[in-house]
């Protein structure tokens, strides 16, 4: 080990590509800044202080009749949507569909990405994998108001169920958290895949050698090493849920969910204040949701 | 400790920066309505042409032969003036309201509940109707409105006006009907399939039905509410929702719905009824005999419009017979000019939308903003203002 930079020997003029390398080499802190400025400032600017802005947006005021943002800082939004009892249900319903897209997000992924991952035959997957994500490759809003022809009263549901003497939903909250399990499903299909593909066979074959029904299997095998894979897509399908405000104006019927409020406020409204206000319910909401996920030890795996 | 530092320093550029951006004209005058005029001048004479102009419009009334190639009055417009017109559309009064505060239009297609919030607000200036040489063919009963004048003082140029009606499936409503009550007291005869406007200024429509619905409510003017007879509107809206399928603000959700009979009755736009005929749907509209809310357009210009002489340019055309014609007959719409009626493809075209039918108009209470001090000249009561509106419409909704 010569354990001396080249800069330090003397008489020898170093370039300064040389001395910022020494210089880098002497300061792991320099470095070590240099290398995180980029994403850090991204972060910090774009990320957080978007973030920021909204939240103290929150604490001012609008004067309504002009539109004009009155900037001196005051509790009354926060007030305001802590005493409204409308902003709790809306809080309350939204959380609801979010879960319930989840849930029902969960019980449709997890049948067809273990099949995907375990029965299929291996080359055969890839196509399953192509024809999971083909929803995708179309926009958002011509599958919503694509679904808004499928459930109109004259359209292909009600048809198709007419003959057994039964009918859709029609567009209300039920459409609602059914589309949106259609939007999200393989965003909860394709994590649970891939932790199901990284679960090795032979513990399923051992978990019955060992005399464990499928139904013991499934609940003490399979499920603690993917739930991890759960808790990701999950994380997915109930944030993407809870933002939503588009679906549920086209197939919601009179519905409105949290997004709504936020977009009345500022399109209707014009009340950035109390929308930014609104807008940090579901920030908190995620966060304990994610609060309540790492508790379980599910992000530490991923 | 890094990532700290720079949060700080981000939140005290941005503190700097919005406060940086308050401000704006100090005086002002009392408008006679209850709030500040700031004193801005109109512009004394018409220079030449900036090359372009910068408007803010209702989707349809600036038609560049884009959606229709027959429908056309932007380029004959850029032709004869050499000004470009850069056309952005607004979907609400709000929006417009909004756009306007940017400062990058010079002028906005705005209704009356947009209007004197944009006065108010100093968005725009008065007008100098000696430079649009039109104005002295818009109908009289157009001119010097509350909505588009302060204290006789033009702030814009009549574009044209309609009715909110009411609308109906034929075949799925038995008797035609002639009242608002359809959709308030009787909608439970529709459940599910009535439908509303999704906007806070519907809950005028309310008020308007309880005026003669319940008359000792004593409301003159369905958009100068007291907190009684604003909690009475509230409530009949409540009430009528249980019955709302749904609620429409975007035009082609509602011509859909009528045709696939997911909405069977509510309230409409001519323009809506006349697509929904043109899907071969059987629609009958009318104006109910409570009358019925509407709107009235003015194009207004910005007291800061960068290209002001083009935009009096812009608004000469617009209301010019042949044009104003031509927008009133693809919107809908009753034309302001009254030499428009001569030039309609359609002959019988000012008769359907009542374009000269002031007893017609005079039943039709025209949007306007509500403000805390009555609209309606009362002096006693205070009022319920266009936030608390907009808050209720959200709890209605629920």
């Amino acid at each position: 080990m010569s354990g001396l930079a080249p800069t330090t020997l003397p008489g020898r003029p170093a370039s300064l590509r040389r001395r910022a390398a020494a210089l880098l080499h002497r300061r792991p802190l320099v470095r070590l800044g240099l290398l995180l400025s980029a994403p850090m400032l991204w972060l910090v600017v774009a990320y957080l202080g978007a973030l920021f802005a909204m939240l103290l947006t929150a604490f001012w005021s609008t004067d309504t009749f002009t539109g004009e943002v009155d900037r001196t800082f005051t509790w009354q939004n926060f007030q305001d949507l802590w005493t409204g009892e409308v902003y709790r249900t809306i809080a309350l319903r939204s959380v609801a569909v979010a879960a319930g897209v989840t849930v029902l997000c969960l019980a449709i992924a997890f049948p067809m990405a273990f099949y995907m991952a375990k029965v299929a035959r291996p080359r055969w997957r890839p196509y399953l994998l192509i024809a999971v994500l083909t929803p995708l490759w179309a926009a958002y809003l011509v599958k919503v108001y694509a679904w808004r022809v499928i459930l109109a009263d004259d359209g292909l549901l009600n048809w198709a169920l007419g003959p057994l003497g039964a009918r859709g939903p029609g567009y209300g909250l039920t459409a609602t958290v059914l589309v949106l399990t259609y939007l999200w499903l393989p965003y909860m299909i394709l994590p649970i895949y891939t932790g199901l593909e990284r679960l090795p066979d032979s513990l399923l074959d051992a978990s019955g050698d060992l005399g464990a029904g499928t139904l013991r299997t499934l609940r003490r095998v399979v499920a603690p090493m993917v739930f991890p894979s759960i808790a990701a897509g999950s994380l997915f399908t109930f944030s993407l849920s809870l933002g939503d405000y588009i679906t549920v104006k086209i197939v919601g019927g009179r519905g409105q969910l949290i997004g709504n409020v936020v977009y009345d406020n500022i399109g209707a409204a014009n009340d950035l204040p109390f929308a930014a206000a609104v807008a940090t319910v579901p920030v908190v909401v995620m966060l304990v949701y994610i609060a309540a996920v790492r508790r379980t030890g599910a992000l530490e795996e991923l | 400790m890094q990532t700290k530092r720079l949060g700080v320093a981000f939140a005290a550029l941005s503190l700097l920066a919005l406060s940086a951006c308050g401000g704006g004209d100090g005086s002002s005058t009392a408008s006679g309505q209850g709030f500040k005029v700031p004193n801005i001048p109109a512009q004394k004479a018409l220079g030449a042409g900036e090359g372009e102009v910068n408007i803010v419009n209702w989707a349809g009334y600036a038609e560049d032969g884009s959606n229709d190639k027959s429908v056309d009055w932007v380029h004959p417009f850029e032709k004869q003036t050499g000004c470009k017109v850069n056309s952005k559309v607004a979907g609400t009064s709000d929006e417009m309201v909004a756009l306007m505060k940017t400062g990058e239009y010079d002028a906005v297609s705005a209704s009356g509940d947009a209007s004197l919030r944009l006065i108010a607000g100093g968005q725009v200036a008065p007008v100098n109707t000696a430079l649009v040489p039109n104005y002295a063919d818009v109908f009289a009963g157009l001119k010097n409105k509350p909505w588009n004048s302060i204290k006789g003082v033009a702030y814009g140029i009549p574009h044209g006006r309609g009715a909110n009606l009411l609308m109906w499936r034929s075949d799925k409503v038995a008797t035609a009907p002639d009242s608002w009550s359809a959709v308030f007291d009787q909608g439970s005869a529709y459940k599910g399939h009535v439908t509303a406007y999704d906007s806070p200024i519907y809950i005028a429509d309310a008020a308007l039905y309880l005026m003669s619905a319940k008359p000792d409510l004593g409301i003159k003017d369905p958009y100068a509410l007291d907190q009684k007879q604003f909690d009475a509107a509230v409530a009949l809206l409540k009430q009528q929702k249980a019955n709302v399928g749904e609620y429409w603000s975007d035009y082609t959700k509602e011509v859909q719905a009528f045709k696939s009979g997911d909405s069977v009755i509510g309230t409409t736009w001519q323009v809506i009824a006349n697509l929904v005929a043109a899907e071969k749907t059987k629609v009958g509209t009318v104006l109910p005999k409570e009358g019925a809310t509407g709107w009235s357009d003015t194009w207004m210009v910005a007291a800061k419009a960068e290209h002001p002489n083009c935009a009096y340019k812009w608004l000469d055309w617009i209301v010019s017979p042949k044009v104003n014609a031509q927008v009133a007959e693809w919107f809908g719409e009753a034309p302001a000019n009254s030499k428009a009626c001569a030039e309609t493809s359609d002959k019988s075209f000012c008769t359907t939308f009542h374009a000269a039918d002031e007893a017609y108009f005079s039943k039709v209470h025209f949007w306007t903003t509500p403000i805390a001090q009555c609209l309606d000249g009362r002096t006693d009561a205070k009022c319920v203002d266009y936030a608390q509106w907009t808050r209720a419409w959200t709890e209605i909704k629920g």
